[in-house]
């Protein structure tokens, strides 16, 4: 256990409890509006102060963090869902016209970042958080099928995937129960960074209003609220955002950490 | 090299033909006719069926991919459906804005980051070491509208030293347009940085314990002349490619940046064309992004071998 994996799993686990915690409690009603409180800084009845309708931050971003993580979560699941079996049948049929049609799929999705398969979505079926998922889904996708593929390849070479061969092994069945626990390190690792690039990518659309619509409250909407107030009360600014950044950074150390622990090799060779 | 080169620009073709299939069919499939959306629902049958027609939406899908394709080759990219005015023309006027945004950010973004890079390595874990990559850590999980408005909030409301947003245009001068992007290009440029210092320092790093920077230090090159004759141009090349992957990147976050700072760019007219369900606008722009993403990392492939000469012997 290095220190980062420690860090970084305190600063994810501390944003899931929330996330978790805010399910039975919050400290108020996060859409309870009191206007006489309105713009509070933080104190002791509001903890991280109030916003321009009097709604208790606190409160807010609780509940934010659940939207955050559920679209971030989601999506990766999609990126895995889709990813890892494109990959691993790209790796099984090395050089045939599966793993092109394959990879060739993959570098045209690579062509449209997550805005813009965003944008594009948006302009056909509307904002949503519906659509915000599923556009850093599909951009995830690509991102799965290449880390499988990659890590795939040369277990191929290696002789107890030949010996499972000469068994009389399918390359299917080869495919789900040797390669695949063999390339599991690599997923988690990545599965943690797009899982922190989710997040990033939902504050994003929900802050140019393609995400999370109201009166869902989502850490990019507040930041889009505070943008006009934000001279007046900075903390409306900076609440929302160091919640994002805590998360990211929490999640990325946490990468990090779970590369080095998972990976020996890499341990020995750390820079 | 030659049909090597033959094959890149085959397969840029067929991506950029793949690409445009998607987005047609993309926004074929939205609910709504683009003739009534204008026209409004009290307009007469016969006034909705010839603007269907003007507009070529009473032609096959087909036909109208094939018009839509053949129009952007020769720089038509139809008529917008709010405006009535060529969408070629509003894209170009908001490219004035958005295109020297993405420039400014990468220049920035290098700038910031090799230098950053090449002295964590040289201080591999070393205190310095371990604060540029600190700062890098935070770098990337900074999101960068919220950069923007912290910048805004500091340095527009509080020390005025710039303005909180807008843009005169460059006929108020290059200093005065510069002056507008400034902000907008460091809030773009941060987060791109500190990915590229991460990359400049492990790329160096692994230069450094290559065997020809041994012989070069054998040779009796001090550290420095070593790391600046022989190590940084191969350090370069795995830097390259983040860089021409950056600029695709840079372009499409403007969109959010240009938000923060009301700048009139390709992000505010894909707003303002989606909530006017202007769709040939949002579709043109889409185009014109993805496009320059491919060709982006197309000439990043090309300048690659041009650099390398192992993998033009490979070739």
């Amino acid at each position: 256990m290095t220190r980062t994996l420690i860090l970084g799993g305190l600063l994810s686990g501390l944003v899931l409890a929330m996330a978790l915690l805010s399910l039975i409690w919050t400290p108020y009603d996060p859409a309870a509006m009191a206007i006489p409180d309105k713009l509070q800084p933080p104190d002791a009845a509001h903890w991280l102060g109030t916003d321009h309708f009097g709604r208790d931050m606190a409160s807010m971003i609780m509940v934010g963090a659940r939207t955050s993580i559920a679209v971030a979560l989601v999506a990766v699941g999609i990126g895995m869902g889709l990813g890892v079996p494109l990959g691993l049948a790209a790796a099984a049929r090395k050089g045939s016209w599966l793993d092109e049609v394959i990879m060739r799929g993959n570098d045209l999705i690579f062509a449209f970042p997550s805005l813009v398969i965003a944008i594009l979505i948006t302009a056909v079926f509307g904002p949503g958080a519906i659509n915000a998922i599923i556009a850093i889904g599909i951009f995830n996708i690509p991102v799965f099928a290449r880390v499988t593929r990659g890590g795939a390849l040369p277990l191929w070479e290696r002789d107890f995937i030949l010996a499972a061969r000469v068994a009389g092994k399918s390359r299917t069945r080869i495919s789900a129960e040797h390669i695949l626990p063999n390339v599991a390190n690599l997923l988690i690792v990545q599965g943690t960074i797009q899982f922190s690039l989710g997040i990033l990518a939902e504050a994003g659309l929900s802050y140019v209003g393609l995400g999370a619509q109201p009166p869902t409250p989502s850490w990019g909407r507040m930041l889009a609220d505070a943008q006009t107030m934000v001279s007046l009360a900075p903390h409306l600014a900076l609440v929302p955002g160091c919640a994002i950044i805590l998360t990211v950074l929490g999640l990325n150390l946490m990468g990090d950490g779970l590369r080095d622990a998972l990976d020996p090799r890499l341990r020995q060779v750390r820079r | 090299m030659g049909t090597y080169l033959l094959r890149r620009v085959l397969s840029l073709v067929v991506s950029l033909a793949l690409a445009s299939v998607v987005i047609f069919a993309v926004v074929e499939i939205a609910p709504g006719d683009p003739a009534r959306f204008m026209l409004g629902v009290n307009a007469q049958p016969d006034t909705v069926a010839a603007l269907r027609a003007e507009l070529g939406l009473d032609q096959g899908k087909v036909a109208r991919y094939l018009a839509w394709v053949g129009g952007m080759l020769s720089g038509d990219f139809g008529t917008s459906y709010t405006y009535r005015t060529p969408v070629a023309q509003m894209v170009a006027d908001r490219l004035q804005v958005s295109l020297p945004l993405a420039g400014y950010a990468l220049v920035l973004s290098v700038l910031i980051a090799l230098p950053a890079g090449i002295y964590a390595a040289a201080r591999r874990g070393r205190p310095g070491d371990v604060a540029v990559m600190g700062a890098t850590q935070l770098g990337i999980a900074i999101p960068n509208f919220w950069f923007a408005m912290m910048l805004v909030l500091i340095f527009a409301i509080r020390l005025r030293w710039f303005n909180a947003g807008g843009f005169a245009g460059w006929d108020a001068g290059l200093w005065a347009g510069l002056h507008a992007l400034t902000l907008p290009a460091i809030a773009l440029a941060l987060p791109q940085a500190a990915i590229l210092a991460r990359v400049m320092r492990s790329a160096l790093l692994d230069v450094l314990g290559e065997d020809f920077m041994r012989t070069a230090r054998a040779k009796g090159l001090t550290r420095g002349q070593a790391l600046r004759r022989h190590g940084l141009r191969n350090a370069l090349i795995p830097v390259l490619t983040i860089i021409g992957l950056q600029f695709s990147f840079l372009l499409a976050g403007g969109i959010i940046i240009e938000q923060v700072f009301y700048l009139p760019g390709l992000g505010r007219l894909i707003f303002q064309a989606i909530s006017a369900r202007d769709l040939i606008v949002v579709e043109s722009v889409v185009m014109l992004l993805v496009f320059a993403v491919i060709v982006v990392n197309f000439a990043v492939d090309l300048a690659y071998v041009a650099v390398d000469p192992r993998l033009r012997a490979r070739s």
